[in-house]
């Protein structure tokens, strides 16, 4: 029999190396759309992984959020661009070998130090949720609410910010294009648009002569 | 639970996050021709009220908000009158440059209003949340204002840079925070200095240290982690980059503070080597580059690098003396720095930005009055005496050798005596050059611009004489 506590772990780096192979794919990756597949799948194991450390709400929600709707709009946009794959990519090799050696050599140092045993260490003492008595879900609510509600409101007005940012950047009015009226559309009534000529159904035949016909060769 | 006394205690922010709203929807509403003066008139005084309630029921010492995420008290009281006034500053010189830009549009004003917002959460910040959460509400609505010329290829390009690295310096916060949480097992600052002395993993809250360490550098400004400043200083319309030179830096100043001192505080030994080797980085990089500099904002980007390196000396020395010393630089930086860039908006006009410092060869001839504000503000950040600069300066001289590092604090003066250099060229330009033939220099009409910015630049000469009040309402914030 496996150790629960092993198969936990085992299962931990394997989400986590899926999780950095995929990061690493997202921005070396030469075509675009699959950048944002890899993406995706960065995503999808870091909920795994939050879903081994009993955060089930969170790991869900950016599934269903971010896998669900933000990757899928990201991908049409991918799709509409035209993008010079070739060009994009210009001085990339001349920059791997350094990037990753200062990469790696941070990694090495910075497991070296800390010391992979120490990571096993049980350190972020036991799950809030667990000790209150609560699912995670409910758990999570009521610290948002109660505990954490300041830091919740500053994020609602940063997404406010990004709102007015977007529409500031992005909104023009150009001159000369037709723009649908809505209130105008609405109120418009029948004799706007339809003039009603009133004419006789049949029109006396006047007396004339009739045209003359080309004769034929 | 949240009571009401909490929102008692937060009702500046309440109320300028109302205002804003406010402020916001009536920009949608107004008919197009008033919505640009109405906003302005309105922004100014509710700012002007906004000090009001800082400064009234200002409570005896600390008292915090929200379960320890708010902390009101005598730094963040001053920081937060400061970063007001500049904004009302910032206000009044951006005017007439907006409006000759067809850039006088509500949103200028609006986002503005959220990123002094975010100034404010940050100076108050009692947990590493909300001093993510407030540096995120103030970079974003700067990136989004320093774009706000779109037609500018020069200011995408600095938005689009200052977003990227923004970005990576947030990234690497956050890093650091969640390190240093997973030392200590707490995110609120006073139970994270309390924490730190039982932590089992000192390995990891020194790399959480160092990411957060380099955060704020960021934020700062200090070299090597000053890319971003030349660029977005050039790059964005000078009203924005009068904004990003003022009350950010007081925000970054207060962050470092509520990081450095309250959280990490037992942790001095460990990080007053690293803002000291920041600080000669950013000294020797912002006053050799800002020698071979032609464009005025570019020279004042780099010369706000070496300021950055001297208010890392006041910080350097970790104790109250060092903290009061560097928020009292902060504030006189800010001050010089609006008004510098006060009269660039004030000499500029429709298709003329007075950016480069050739434009201002020969100013004295043409606008006696205008080139003396200029001089003050020169002189003030060389730090020449009798200046607000150079008493700000001598105070962070002084608690570098206070804390013991003598060699720091003699690296400081020499590179204040190289920075003079460019200073006094720029003032050489503008009294004994001779104006380039076929140039018009004509003074920004409004009559608000002239009064508050010869205010502005003449307080930097009062406070260099009369600083003593200043000082000790700094002193008495650190004090306890």
């Amino acid at each position: 029999m496996i150790d629960p506590s092993v198969f936990q772990l085992v299962c931990f780096y394997a989400f986590a190396a899926i999780t950095v192979i995929a990061a690493l794919s997202v921005v070396t990756l030469r075509n675009s759309v699959q950048a944002v597949l890899a993406l995706v799948l960065t995503f999808f194991s870091t909920a795994c992984i939050w879903m081994l450390a009993e955060a089930e709400f969170l790991a869900i929600a950016l599934i269903v959020v971010y896998v669900g709707a933000v990757m899928v709009l990201f991908l049409f946009v991918v799709m509409m661009l035209d993008i010079d794959q070739e060009k994009l990519r210009e001085g990339f090799m001349k920059y791997l070998p350094v990037g990753l050696f200062v990469a790696i050599a941070m990694l090495v140092e910075m497991l070296g130090l800390i010391g992979v045993r120490a990571m096993h260490a049980q350190t972020m003492g036991e799950n809030p949720a667990t000790a209150a008595g609560m699912s995670n879900t409910a758990w999570l609510g009521q610290a948002l609410y109660t505990q954490y509600l300041l830091p919740f409101e500053v994020a609602a007005l940063i997404l406010t910010v990004g709102v007015i940012a977007a529409v500031a950047l992005t909104l023009r009015h150009r001159a000369g294009t037709r723009k649908q009226q809505a209130s105008e559309q609405v109120s418009v009534r029948a004799s706007d648009r339809v003039r009603v000529i009133k004419m006789a159904a049949e029109r006396p035949v006047e007396s004339q002569p009739a045209p003359v016909q080309e004769s034929k060769p | 639970m949240p009571t009401f006394n909490d929102i008692l205690i937060m009702v500046p922010e309440f109320y300028l996050v109302a205002a804003a709203c406010v402020l916001l929807l009536a920009d949608a509403f107004l008919p197009a021709h008033q919505r640009g003066p109405t906003l302005h008139w309105a922004s100014i005084f509710v700012l002007v009220a906004g000090i009001y309630l800082v400064v009234a029921h200002q409570p005896d010492g600390a008292v915090t908000a929200f379960n320890g995420m708010f902390i009101r008290d005598g730094v963040a009281e001053i920081l937060k009158v400061f970063a007001l006034l500049c904004t009302i500053l910032v206000f009044i010189y951006a005017k007439p440059y907006l409006s000759d830009r067809k850039l006088f549009i509500g949103e200028f004003y609006t986002l503005m209003l959220f990123a002094l917002i975010g100034v404010m959460l940050l100076v108050s910040a009692g947990n590493l949340i909300m001093i993510y959460l407030g540096l995120e509400l103030l970079t974003l609505s700067s990136y989004a204002l320093v774009a706000l010329n779109r037609d500018s290829e020069l200011s995408s390009e600095a938005a689009i840079k200052y977003f990227v690295l923004g970005a990576l310096a947030s990234g690497m916060l956050l890093y650091g925070m969640s390190m240093v949480y997973g030392a200590t097992n707490t995110l609120d600052l006073v139970q994270l200095r309390d924490a730190i002395p039982h932590s089992t993993m000192p390995h990891l809250l020194v790399f959480g240290l160092i990411f957060m360490i380099i955060g704020v550098a960021f934020k700062l400004g200090a070299a090597p982690f000053h890319m971003w400043i030349p660029d977005v200083y050039q790059g964005a319309p000078t009203a924005v980059t009068v904004f990003v030179g003022s009350a950010p830096k007081l925000a970054a100043f207060g962050m470092a503070f509520r990081l450095l001192a309250t959280g990490m505080g037992d942790m001095a030994h460990q990080w007053q080597l690293m803002l000291a080797v920041l600080a000669v980085l950013s000294l020797a990089v912002g006053n050799l580059v800002a020698i071979v500099q032609t464009n005025l904002k570019r020279l004042l980007a780099y010369s706000t690098i070496s300021h950055m390196g001297y208010l890392l000396l006041g910080l350097v020395n970790a104790g109250p003396e060092g903290y009061s010393s560097a928020m009292f630089y902060a504030i006189s930086y800010a001050l010089m720095s609006t008004a510098a860039f006060g009269v660039i908006l004030a000499l500029s006009r429709a298709g003329f930005e007075c950016e480069e410092i050739e434009d201002f060869k020969g100013l004295n001839q043409r606008s006696p009055w205008m080139a003396f504000l200029m001089l003050l503000c020169m002189f003030s950040l060389a730090g020449v005496p009798p200046m607000f600069g150079f008493f700000a300066k001598l105070l962070v001289l002084q608690a570098a050798i206070h804390a013991g590092m003598m060699w720091l604090a003699i690296v400081g003066a020499v590179f204040a005596i190289i920075g003079l250099y460019y200073y006094l060229h720029v003032v050489k330009v503008m009294y004994f050059d001779k104006p380039v033939e076929g140039t018009v220099v004509r003074l920004q009409p409004d009559f608000t611009l002239r009064l508050a910015l010869s205010v502005n630049a003449l307080v930097l000469l009062v406070l260099g004489v009369y600083w003593g009040p200043l000082l000790g309402w700094c002193k008495q914030a650190f004090v306890g």
